[in-house]
């Protein structure tokens, strides 16, 4: 049998266990900083530590395994799937926050404000008649006082174009690949992951804005809620894909990656766009409309 | 993408590490398969003790033995570990045992990621259990987490959620190779509609987990900001909505019953047709039946929730919708109906547990039916007469058909056959126990005894004695099964063959591998590929 033939079927790893234990110590920390216990923030750093460690280790190995040759095709195609379907995963994560954007604007909200016969209505007439409903709202209560909306127009639209261009650059890495220009795929990395970390700055500039000009804040009803849910945690997943990207550019700037075997960059830039993505429907749903 | 062959990579040695690290560190789909199991095993056993401590307070009226917030952590924590700590991760460790025998590959597509999951599960329910013995107690709330009412968990609430994230991220690794493995490590030959049907079940419930866990961990993370970080999402004075939790939920939640059934009637599907010593009828009609419940299950979620208050035309949707769910299941009790139908039966264990299984669940399912009707199910919802019926379709169904699986692949796992006559005797006491265990909790849901509360109207007296009296019964003839599973890893009444079931080897690759199955198995794909099963 020719090795092209063999699945690769590792035997041994302990890095899948240092990592379940640092992701445990780094969640019981948190969560015993969360119910005020002193203990929980070295708790959480020693488990980010240990979670680091097993990142790196375990990436190391599987760069140098996939370097000396050892996934062929199949393997590749399994590491493929298991991309893909962990995006849709990711999807499906976004959804619930999407879900809840949807819902509480065209049902509950209304509901709350006397229009249609869902069941928030009772709680209008019991506890808020006087309540109208309007978008944006921080519910009857005016949870968190006074705040003015993000708008769509400025920052947020700067950073969709930065996102898309980043979307163009990371595909122009790749057409570098697999055409074995090897400066085309470093500079179009490199601009990507600039262009990735702009974006992260321009946002924490534009929470800096929110909290401290427009009083819009987390605590600020339900816009407050879905706007700082749904931005941070793409913003968190923007963070992790570029410094991913860097990773990719590292192993690019090393020499790894052949235009047949490069399933690392792949993953990557897949991961690069569904952040896109969503980041589209952020803007149209949270920020235009 | 289909077709993959397979060799050991030279540079690692054949057999698993020494002592503990063997298990720590193991890539293999037996070991892990194995931890898998015996774990479930642990864990049913700890979510059955929680249970017999409810049967123990509801055995008379009045309170004896625990305080309600404790009493109320128990029904949440039951839940829980039966859910995710028993019946999943078994069926897991079905799924990494049989799935790469049943299709001819030499292990799971992504074994790294494979050993993590099974620690991630570990993880995950440590984390859980460790909120027992904090100030404040379990959650209480239910294993549904509602607000506002779970707000008001003391220091166990982020732990608990937390729990959910890393149970969520085992189950969605574990499902994300699954389907890796059946796409990509099929043998030649193996194609799609030839693949047995638990191997079929499993793809669609994996499908169905890779969509919905992260829906629920989802969920929980609104709540922790709720609680924590001042969002709104489920308080109505911010403009969000209680109800709003709860849609999540279910939309997380009535597939999460399908991923618990779904693999259930992949075993079931494979163990009938050997037993009846005919091939399955209606292999094709049973794929597609599949496939269209785990569709269903995503459109009928508020099902849940037809008391909460929803729009006139959302209470008829979902009452119709649920109602379709019905034609496909039907499909299938016909199909094993049939299977049987003039079939040379016999009747050993894994097989008795299986009639058991068809004719119990079908019970589970006619109540599935009458709740689905929206008006009377404002008579039932949260009545034990919903405690009847879904435990109809967890224990008789899943639990019955886990332990049958148990019974027809340990003789092939250890090369031992196991006490044919003392497994009689474990299914005739769980099939009897357990009707005396829920039968009468349809009455008593009828009659109007809410669940969740550990103390009643003495009208309820004489069915919840009885039904007690069954738990006890049931949850200690379940003894019998850890003996036999012990007795036949150490010998049990002699060697198995290959075959181990007359003419099992026309149903399924992995039975015409050695017994016991060597550490690693088809390094080389199988020549021919049974069809018995089509
Ligand atoms: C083995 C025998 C079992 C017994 C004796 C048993 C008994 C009980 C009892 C007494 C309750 C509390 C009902 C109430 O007060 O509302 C309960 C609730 C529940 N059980 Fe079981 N159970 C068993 C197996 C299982 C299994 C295998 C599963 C799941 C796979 C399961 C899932 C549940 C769920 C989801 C609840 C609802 C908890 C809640 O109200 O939040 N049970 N069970
Ligand atoms: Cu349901």
């Amino acid at each position: 049998m020719s090795t092209n033939d063999t699945y690769y079927v590792p035997h041994k790893a302990v890095w899948p266990f240092i990592g379940t234990a640092g992701l445990m110590m780094m969640l019981a920390g948190f969560a015993n900083y969360l119910n005020g216990s002193a203990i929980g923030p070295t708790m959480m750093i020693f488990g980010l530590s240990l979670f680091i460690l097993m990142l790196t280790g375990w990436f190391a190995l599987q760069a140098s395994e996939s370097e000396s040759g050892m996934y062929n095709h199949s393997v590749g195609i399994s590491y493929r799937m298991g991309m893909m379907w962990f995006i849709f995963s990711e999807v499906m994560f976004f959804a619930a926050f999407f879900g809840a954007l949807w819902y509480t604007r065209n049902l509950s909200v209304p509901w709350l404000g006397g229009i249609g016969d869902g069941p928030a209505r009772a709680t209008k007439d019991l506890l808020w008649p006087a309540f109208e409903a309007a978008w944006p709202t921080n519910g009857p209560a005016e949870v968190g006082g006074e705040f003015e909306p993000m708008g769509a127009f400025g920052l947020p639209l700067l950073n969709t174009l930065i996102l898309l261009t980043s979307g163009v650059t990371v595909t122009w890495a790749h057409h570098g690949l697999l055409a074995k220009k090897r400066d085309q795929l470093i500079k179009g990395l490199i601009a990507t992951v600039a262009l990735g970390f702009l974006f992260v700055g321009l946002q924490a500039f534009e929470y800096y804005e929110a909290y401290h000009e427009m009083g819009l804040t987390l605590g600020s009803g339900i816009y407050g809620s879905t706007f700082f849910m749904l931005t941070g945690f793409h913003g968190f997943h923007v963070c992790v894909g570029a410094i991913m990207l860097s990773v990719i550019l590292f192993r690019s700037w090393k020499g790894h990656f052949t235009p047949e075997n490069h399933f690392g960059f792949e993953g990557v830039a897949w991961y690069w766009h569904f952040v896109d993505v969503v980041w589209l429907g952020l803007f149209i749903f949270v920020y235009l409309l | 993408m289909s077709a993959v062959i397979a060799e050991h990579d030279e540079h690692h040695d054949h057999g698993p590490a020494k002592g503990i690290l063997r298990w720590i560190t193991t890539t293999n789909h037996k070991d892990i398969g194995t931890m898998y199991l015996v774990f479930s095993l642990i864990m049913f056993f700890v979510g059955g003790s929680m249970a017999l401590i409810i049967r123990a307070e509801l055995f008379e009226p009045g309170m004896q033995f625990v305080e309600p917030q404790f009493f109320n952590s128990m029904t949440t924590m039951h839940a829980l570990v039966m859910v995710f700590g028993a019946v999943m991760p078994a069926f897991v460790g079905l799924a990494n045992w049989m799935i790469p025998l049943m299709i001819g590959a030499p292990d799971m597509a992504l074994p790294r990621m494979n050993n993590m999951s099974f620690w991630m599960l570990v993880a995950g329910i440590l984390l859980m259990a460790s909120t027992l013995f904090m100030e404040g107690g379990g959650p209480a709330a239910g294993w549904t987490f509602y607000p506002p009412l779970v707000l008001q968990t003391g220091k166990a609430l982020p732990f608990a959620i937390f729990a959910v994230h890393l149970l969520g991220i085992s189950s969605i690794m574990g499902a994300i190779n699954i389907i890796a493995t059946i796409f990509n490590m099929r043998a030649p030959g193996m194609d799609m509609m030839k693949m047995p049907l638990f191997v079929w079940t499993w793809l669609i419930t994996a499908f169905l987990l890779i969509a919905v866990m992260p829906v629920f961990a989802g969920a929980v993370t609104m709540l922790l900001t709720d609680r924590f970080f001042d969002t709104s999402f489920f308080d109505a004075a911010g403009g969000g909505d209680p109800v709003l939790y709860q849609h999540i939920f279910w939309f997380f939640g009535h597939p999460e019953v399908y991923i618990m059934i779904l693999p259930t009637f992949g075993v079931a599907s494979t163990i009938i047709p050997v037993f009846a010593r005919k091939p399955l009828f209606g292999y094709t009609s049973m794929v597609w039946a599949t496939g269209f419940i785990a569709f269903l299950s995503f459109i009928v979620w508020a099902h849940h929730m037809f008391t909460v208050g929803m729009p006139i035309a959302g209470e008829l949707y979902f009452m119709y919708a649920t109602m379709l769910i019905a034609i496909p299941t039907g499909v299938k009790i016909f199909n094993w109906t049939a299977t049987m139908w003039k079939g040379a039966m016999t009747f050993e264990t894994p097989m008795l547990f299986s009639i058991a299984f068809v004719v119990l669940f079908t019970l589970g399912g006619f109540t599935g039916l009458m709740m689905a009707v929206a008006p009377s199910d404002l008579q039932y919802h949260d009545t034990y007469f919903i405690v009847a019926h879904f435990h109809y379709t967890l224990v008789p169904a899943s639990v019955f058909i886990l332990m049958a699986a148990g019974y027809f692949w340990l003789p092939k796992w250890t090369g031992n056959m196991y006490n044919e006559r003392i497994g009689r005797l474990h299914f005739w006491l769980s099939a009897i126990s357990i009707n005396i265990l829920f039968f009468p909790q349809h009455f008593l849901g009828l009659a109007g005894m809410p669940r969740r509360i550990p103390d009643y109207a003495v009208q309820f007296a004489d069915w919840n004695m009885i039904s007690s009296i069954g738990a006890f019964i049931y949850g200690f003839s379940q003894l019998l099964f850890v003996y036999i599973v012990i007795d036949t890893i150490r010998g049990g009444t002699g060697k198995a063959t290959d075959e181990v079931w007359e003419d099992a080897s026309k149903h399924g690759l992995e039975w015409t591998l050695p017994s016991p199955t060597p550490y690693h198995t088809f390094t080389t794909p199988p020549a021919k590929i049974p069809t018995e099963h089509l």
